[in-house]
């Protein structure tokens, strides 16, 4: 069991979690070509060791989370909201 | 072996005598028993047969690394196959029999391939059953698949039952500080120091007492520690294994509740799977004392040294008048001396050259004899050991010395640390040449192993190392800095030699090594001579390892066989890696409550009462159950959804449909946020207006359509498909926190928060103006097509009103709160019934909707295009939406792709059915053109009409008759292909 | 070399096992091949078994990290099928199958190939049109397909959860012609069968490095020294990125996903056919081996990973799906349970192509079902690499596919590569 600290509701199972994908994808434009969303759609680098990833607290706050997590040992080193804003204000919070 | 049961000796209550039933005789036993060791007592020799050769199996050890003594527990449907008789609690009324023999394990025919096993070695079915003997002829597999009946019934060892389990299981969850694994010596004392440390710890005992190795002392008294543990705040759980550790410190445990019952108790569960949530693990979990492979070292009355040991000590049973005794290591003595004072006649045959004088001093005093620089080369007997052969070592070869009469032959070849669980976190143990077995590696998460799991040998070290891992794991945890000593391994005072395999010169002599799949030491020589040499080709040539102690016994000796034959060391050749569980696990165990009805969570909407009220016939879909028909005197489906998709098209019908998924969307930047979500224009929906719209993926392809409503300037409410309502929510999220933050929207799911029907039909505005507060709001200019309004129904309902249609005709959604949701629908029904209107379910709605050419899942596959569906002309050209870069590309712009279209059976009194392959006339093969997605029988047509799709669509084929190819319902019928717009093409009944 | 058959068993049986060689040589590396395939498993093997005998070329290397069979190949459940409906995957799966069919004698290997059926059951009407849509084609392409209505579902299964199972069973979508095999003995019957026609297979021998010149691999630096060859291909699923990011040619469309897998004591026959159902977001299926173990599996771990073995999430959850339709298992018992790594493609489809570099070909992307597709993979993958150009049925199995929009997405997933079990 993977056990994720989401930064809002705290440790829980990786089972409350939907897996997203490579967070280091970057989106075109929605007015970018399809040779560019095709590269960005269909294709990985798939690391083997320490990625940037994406994954949503489904059964709990429902934020997307960046995490830094190991596709071997899946040790993680780091989670935040993927959203910026909301990452500022929890960490706010957790300051006070 | 002639066993007798001590009345001064062991741990059981001889007080309390429990009767069980053995191949259908009764026995009496002691509470605190297991079932091996009652059966010990009781004389009977012969517990199992062995898998290939159908040997006889005795009891071999005192645990769960048992190979030879699996026997079946219970009766018909609480038949419980492949029980180790070791490690099953004795109970009153347990029923045990034998397995894989007939007619019984005491004289069983299978035996005959015994006398066969010159053929039988290691892969040889790799190497015939394909064809005709004896070359094999023939083709195909039939020849192998008749064959293949016969090699099933032969293998397999228990039978199971066919019937559902009548047990019960439960889940349950725990978390703690620290969990350790094992309750011998090192784990007591990690618990206590753990405890002492201010930490939770739960302590795990796969026996139904804790103490370990412990139990087999004399004077060890394990009520009383438990007591002492629970009142330093420890949680002991006993009969249960730590089955498995995951990552994270996670373990996974079963608990076996109320496998020493007959049947459960007080409604408790038969067993109860845990997850354990840990910051640190502990592993306590002892060693295992290894075999030796010499000539016919299987036969009933070969065990382990300490097993004879536990016997006398835990259970009060000496197994043997006249013990032989075969080691390389120290680990013997006092269960010597012990056997002897018993009342046993012990002598002991060691393999080394000389121990120290001390001990060979004590054991003359106690009357054990001892003799060196031999070993055991073979037993004789058939079905009970009568003699032993020991031979001397010279050179390299043994030479038989002398023959001794016995009874009970026991071998210790030196201890294997339990080291699987840390195997399950992918650590490799290694080779240690000085204790000849294998050691646990450093782990980078916070597990500390203790006591012989760590090749400590003796106990004082062994609770040393406990007190180490309880004050590491509180440094681990940041409770204590301290300084912490972890003893050297080892402990013996004379080196243990090497000595995994006597060879002998003797030949058709087995040597086993795992004793319950029958493989020898011929069979390595065999794999290694075929080039099966590593540890994973081994074990997968040999099955060495892969029978249900999974190779606790008998891995080591084949690895040390092995590395001899490659001239290598143990170290070289590789480990096994051990998976887990590591003992067996049930099924149901894993599976808890969740079988059955309970399997998955069962989704109803709020009418799902007044729905069964009101007769409706349910059907799955998804997770939800959903009204099928409403079926009125008995009607079967097919009435009754004609009747009531008649009813709609002539009257106004009611339909059920919450299930539609429901996303609030707030915030001054929706639209935007919309027009980008959605392929057709969203920048310009005026307020109380609402909208059909297709979503699609990044790739192009439709993800789903719905409908969203404009509330107010910066509110949106948004419908999807039942299917699709979680993966839009999931999306809608993913965009907004992910790659478009800068966008001030905020997505909430309410699809619990409101119910939702539809009414439909002419009369459809009329039954409604009776059940709205004010009628006058929905009017047709005041709710035109597309139109909304937030209102209230009769007493006061709160509700949203769209004016929406999935069936064609003039219709309207009805939204309310949850709570309302029955008293809503009551008040539509009493209104509707009073237009002759009906109630209709999920298949008049489909019949109504194909009519209309209207796509749902069974259109929208996950491979269509929007053009594909004909709904090309909707998206907007205007603007960049998710999908647009993409919809277009390479051949999805094809003009010749399978496109949607209506379809007629050419004679019209014809059926047809969905998943049909629509075919040129005189082309019925291949992929076909095209493909019937959904059909229906058509009030308003009168015959039967599908949707699907096929190349080129409907302008191509207009006036084609084609082929509706349904071969594997033995179909095939002529086709007409139509618009898919067939019933009210030009929309004329939307508007009333 | 030793004929397996009758005759020899018992020959061999009188003679102490002696007259038995080595199944395959253990050969020092060449300097120089024909041809190297990357990867000792089913794929890599097969294939050069059918570049020596289909197309006659003497000179290859298959280049095993560590010991054939290793990875996948012996990790999966061994179902066999061919109910596949994508156009070209369709033939391809059946051309596997007609080639399993026939494997043993082609072998000389009993790889105990079990036409046992294949019983895909359904729980809804619209679940059974989807099926027959899939089985139709097939029938129409000339494969054995069946539909099964619930009263000859329980005629021969008996067993299953009728009376009380969340989603009803109402029938199953059926091929008599699938069923399961003993995956080891397929490995070790092509690593003979190519070794006796001169394939070296070289076993603990990891691709460390490619060495290349601007359009073409000049040769591979191995942990057994540098190895040329004038054609190279890969076949290393599970661990295909990682040897391409070697190659500079960027990235692929795959994702390296972990599928547990599990098997349970050995009892006498209970299942008598291969059973699959998938409702309810569950996907369950299992067999018997012959040897008497049940051997099942579900739905991937849900999260990207390398690690070869799984978490308890998802064996909570096969264990559900077990009881759900077999409330018989409750009382049989897991012995042991992995998870192999597998390259699941973005449309679910697998990649049998050329690559930008002109003599280096790719065999990747098998998803959940590389193990049916073994002998179909070893035969495209050696006529692509014999003839530089693909076979006509898996033309459009290649990396461009997406870009070019052409769809072999079996389920209609989308491009989230973990949806494609």
């Amino acid at each position: 069991m993977i056990r994720i600290k989401c930064p809002y509701c705290g440790e829980r199972d990786h089972s409350e979690f939907t897996y997203g994908s490579d967070a280091s994808i970057e989106y075109p434009n929605l007015e970018s070509n399809a040779k560019d969303w095709t590269e960005a759609i269909f294709f990985r680098k798939n690391i083997y060791g320490k990625q940037i990833e994406t994954w949503h607290h489904t059964n709990g706050c429902r934020l997307w989370l960046i995490i830094e997590r190991c596709t071997i040992t899946h040790k993680i080193f780091s989670i935040k909201p993927a959203h910026p804003e909301i990452h500022k204000l929890l960490k706010n919070q957790n300051n006070i | 072996m002639t066993a007798k049961r001590l009345k001064d000796y062991g741990k059981v209550n001889q007080d309390k005598i429990l009767s069980f039933t053995w191949e259908n005789k009764k026995y009496f036993g002691y509470k605190g028993d297991s079932l091996a060791a009652s059966l010990l007592a009781n004389n009977i020799n012969i517990i199992g047969r062995s898998f290939k050769y159908h040997r006889p199996r005795g009891i071999m050890s005192a645990g769960v690394e048992e190979s030879g003594a699996l026997v079946t527990i219970g009766k018909n449907e609480y038949t419980d196959p492949n029980v180790r008789a070791t490690s099953q609690e004795l109970y009153e009324g347990l029923i045990a029999s034998g397995q894989n023999a007939f007619p019984n394990v005491n004289f069983d025919l299978g035996y005959i391939n015994n006398y066969l096993s010159r053929f039988f070695a290691a892969g040889f079915y790799y190497k015939t059953f394909m064809g005709l003997p004896p070359f094999e002829w023939g083709k195909g597999t039939k020849i192998w698949m008749i064959y293949e009946k016969l090699i099933r019934k032969a293998a397999g060892m228990g039978k199971a039952s066919k019937m559902p389990d009548p047990d019960k299981y439960e889940h349950a969850n725990e978390f703690c500080d620290v969990l350790i694994i094992g309750s011998g010596p090192s784990g007591i004392a990690a618990a206590v120091e753990a405890a002492n440390n201010n930490l939770d710890v739960i302590l795990v005992e796969q026996d139904h007492v804790i103490g370990g190795n412990l139990l087999s002392n004399s004077n060890f008294d394990f009520e009383e520690k438990k007591y002492f543990l629970q009142k330093a705040g420890i949680k002991v759980m006993t009969r249960t294994t730590a089955f498995g550790l995951y990552d994270n410190c996670v373990a996974g445990m079963i608990e076996r509740v109320n496998d020493h019952f007959f049947l459960p108790k007080n409604n408790t569960p038969r067993q109860r799977f845990w997850t354990i949530r840990s910051k640190h693990i502990i592993l306590s979990t002892g060693s295992l004392e290894r075999h030796i492979a010499f000539n016919n070292n299987d036969i009933p009355g070969v065990m382990t040294v300490n097993a004879a040991r536990h016997y006398l000590n835990r259970y009060g049973v000496l197994a043997g008048e006249k013990i032989i005794i075969c080691t390389n290591n120290d680990s013997v003595f006092e269960t010597s001396i012990l056997l002897s004072k018993a009342g046993a006649k012990v002598k002991v045959f060691d393999i080394r050259e000389k121990i120290d004088e001390n001990t060979i001093k004590k054991l003359n005093t106690n009357n054990v004899e001892i003799e060196f620089n031999k070993a055991p080369l073979n037993i004789q007997g058939n079905k009970k050991v009568e003699s032993i052969d020991i031979g001397i070592k010279v050179g390299n070869k043994y030479k038989k010395v002398n023959e001794e009469e016995c009874d009970l032959v026991l071998i210790s070849g030196g201890w294997s640390p339990v080291i699987h669980l840390l195997s399950h976190r992918g650590i490799k143990p290694k080779w240690d040449k000085e204790n000849l077995c294998f050691l646990p590696s450093q782990s980078s998460e916070p597990i500390t192993v203790a006591g012989s799991a760590a090749g400590i040998w003796n106990n004082d070290d062994c609770e040393a190392s406990g007190i180490a891992s309880g004050l590491k794991a509180a440094n681990e945890i940041g409770i204590k800095t301290s300084d912490y000593f972890f003893p050297k391994q080892g402990g013996w005072k004379n080196p243990i030699f090497p000595l995994f395999e006597i060879k002998s010169n003797r030949s058709r002599s087995k040597s086993f090594i795992d004793f319950q799949h029958d493989v020898t030491s011929d069979d390595i020589r065999l794999a290694h001579r075929e080039g099966f040499v590593s540890v994973e080709h081994l074990k997968r040539y040999t099955t060495l390892g892969m029978a249900n102690d999974q190779g606790k016994m008998g891995n080591i000796i084949g690895l040390s066989i092995m590395a001899d034959l490659l001239q290598k060391e143990i170290s070289e050749v590789g480990t096994t890696v051990f998976r887990p569980p590591y003992t067996p696990i049930s099924i149901g165990a894993l599976a808890g409550r969740n079988v059955n009805k309970h399997f998955r969570p069962l989704r109803v909407t709020p009418l799902h009462d007044w729905n069964l009220e009101n007769g409706a016939k349910m059907i799955e879909t998804g997770l939800y159950q959903r009204p099928w028909y409403y079926p009125k005197n008995n009607e079967k489906l097919a009435d009754a959804y004609i009747r009531e998709a008649s009813s709609v098209r002539k009257t106004v019908g009611l339909c059920d449909v919450t299930s539609l998924g429901k996303i609030s969307i707030q915030g001054p930047d929706s639209t935007i946020f919309l027009n980008k979500v959605y392929s057709n224009a969203f920048a310009k929906l005026p307020i109380n207006k609402a909208r059909y719209g297709i979503m699609l993926r990044d790739d192009g392809l439709v993800m789903d359509d719905g409908t969203s409503w404009r509330l107010s300037e910066n509110e949106y409410f948004m419908t999807t498909s039942t299917a699709h309502a979680a993966k839009v929510m999931l999306w809608l999220e993913e965009l907004l926190q992910t790659r478009w933050q800068n966008l001030k929207v905020h997505v909430t799911s309410v699809s619990e928060e409101w119910a939702a029907v539809s009414i439909a039909g002419p009369k459809s505005r009329d039954t409604l103006s009776l059940c709205v507060e004010d009628p006058n709001l929905i009017s047709n200019d005041n709710l035109p097509f597309m139109g909304l309004t937030q209102t209230k129904l009769n007493n006061g309902i709160p509700c949203r009103i769209a004016r929406i249609s999935f069936s064609g005709e003039l219709a309207f959604e009805i939204y309310t709160p949850s709570d309302f949701a029955y008293n809503m629908m009551n008040i539509l029904w009493e209104s509707a019934k009073k237009f002759d209107g009906c109630l209709y379910g999920l298949e008049a709605l489909g019949a109504l909707r194909i009519e209309k050419g209207h796509v749902t899942g069974a259109e929208l596959d996950g491979r269509v295009t929007i053009e594909d569906v004909e709904l090309g002309k909707m998206a907007s050209d205007k603007k960049s939406y998710i999908g647009s870069a993409m919809q277009k590309r390479g051949v999805l712009a094809d003009k010749d792709r399978e496109t949607l279209v209506g379809i007629f059976p050419r004679n019209k009194s014809q059926t047809f059915d969905a998943g049909t392959i629509i075919c040129k006339k005189n082309e019925i093969k291949g992929y076909g053109i095209g493909r019937i997605t959904s059909v229906t029988y058509s009030p308003g047509l009168g015959h039967w009409i599908g949707l699907g799709f096929i190349k080129g669509g409907y302008t191509e084929w207009k006036n084609t008759i084609v082929v509706g190819a349904d071969p594997v319902r033995n179909k095939e019928i002529d086709l007409e292909i139509v618009s898919p717009h067939m019933f009210d093409p030009k929309g004329e009944r939307l508007h009333g | 070399m030793t004929r397996f058959n009758a005759w020899n068993v018992i020959k061999n049986g009188l003679n102490d096992q002696t007259g038995w060689d080595r199944q395959w040589r253990d050969p020092e590396p060449k300097k120089e091949y024909e041809i190297v395939i990357v990867g000792g498993g089913i794929h890599g093997l097969a294939t050069s078994y059918y570049l020596a005998k289909n197309f006659n070329i003497k000179n290859i290397a298959v280049l095993e990290k560590g010991w054939i069979g290793g990875g996948n190949a012996g990790r999966n459940t061994t179902i066999i099928r061919s109910n596949y409906m994508m156009p070209g995957s369709h033939q391809f799966y059946e051309h596997s199958l007609k080639l399993w069919e026939n494997l043993s004698h082609d072998l000389n290997y009993n790889v105990m190939f079990s036409q046992r059926a294949h019983v895909s059951l359904f729980h809804s009407p619209p679940a059974r049109d989807v099926a027959a849509r899939r089985y139709n084609i097939m029938k129409l392409h000339g494969t054995d397909a069946e539909l099964w209505d619930i009263n000859k579902l329980k005629k021969n299964i008996p067993y299953l959860n009728y009376h009380n199972a969340r989603f009803p069973i109402l029938g199953a979508a059926v091929q008599n012609r699938a069923g399961n095999a003993r995956h080891d003995a397929v490995v070790w019957g092509y690593a003979r069968a190519a070794d006796q026609l001169g394939v070296d297979i070289l076993q603990n021998c990891e691709v460390t490095n490619i060495l290349r010149t601007n359009s073409n691999i000049d040769g591979l630096e191995t942990t057994r020294g540098i190895i040329k060859a004038k054609k190279i291909g890969f076949a290393v699923a599970g661990n295909t990125s990682r040897l391409w990011e070697m190659t500079g040619l960027g990235n692929l469309p795959i994702e390296s996903h972990k599928l547990q897998a599990f098997v349970t004591e050995s009892i006498k026959p209970l299942i008598d056919q291969v059973i699959v159902y998938g409702v309810g977001g569950a996907h369950f299926y299992i067999s018997q081996s012959d040897k008497g173990s049940l051997v099942f599996g579900g739905d991937l771990d849900w999260y990207k990973s390398y690690a070869q073995r799984g978490n308890l999430p998802i064996v909570q959850d096969c264990a559900e799906a077990a009881m759900a339709i077999l409330p018989c298992l409750g009382r049989i018992r897991i012995v042991r349970h992995w998870a192999g790594v597998c390259d699941m493609s973005m449309d679910g489809t697998f990649f049998i192509c050329n690559t930008p570099i002109k003599n280096l070909f790719l065999n990747a992307g098998w998803n959940y079902g590389g193990f049916k597709a073994g002998p179909a993979s070893g035969w495209y993958f050696a006529d692509l690499i014999a003839n530089e150009q693909p076979n006509q049925i898996i033309k459009n199995h290649n990396l461009e596919r997406f870009e070019k929009g052409i769809n072999l997405d079996e389920r209609g997933a989308g491009p989230d590569p973990k949806l494609h079990g």
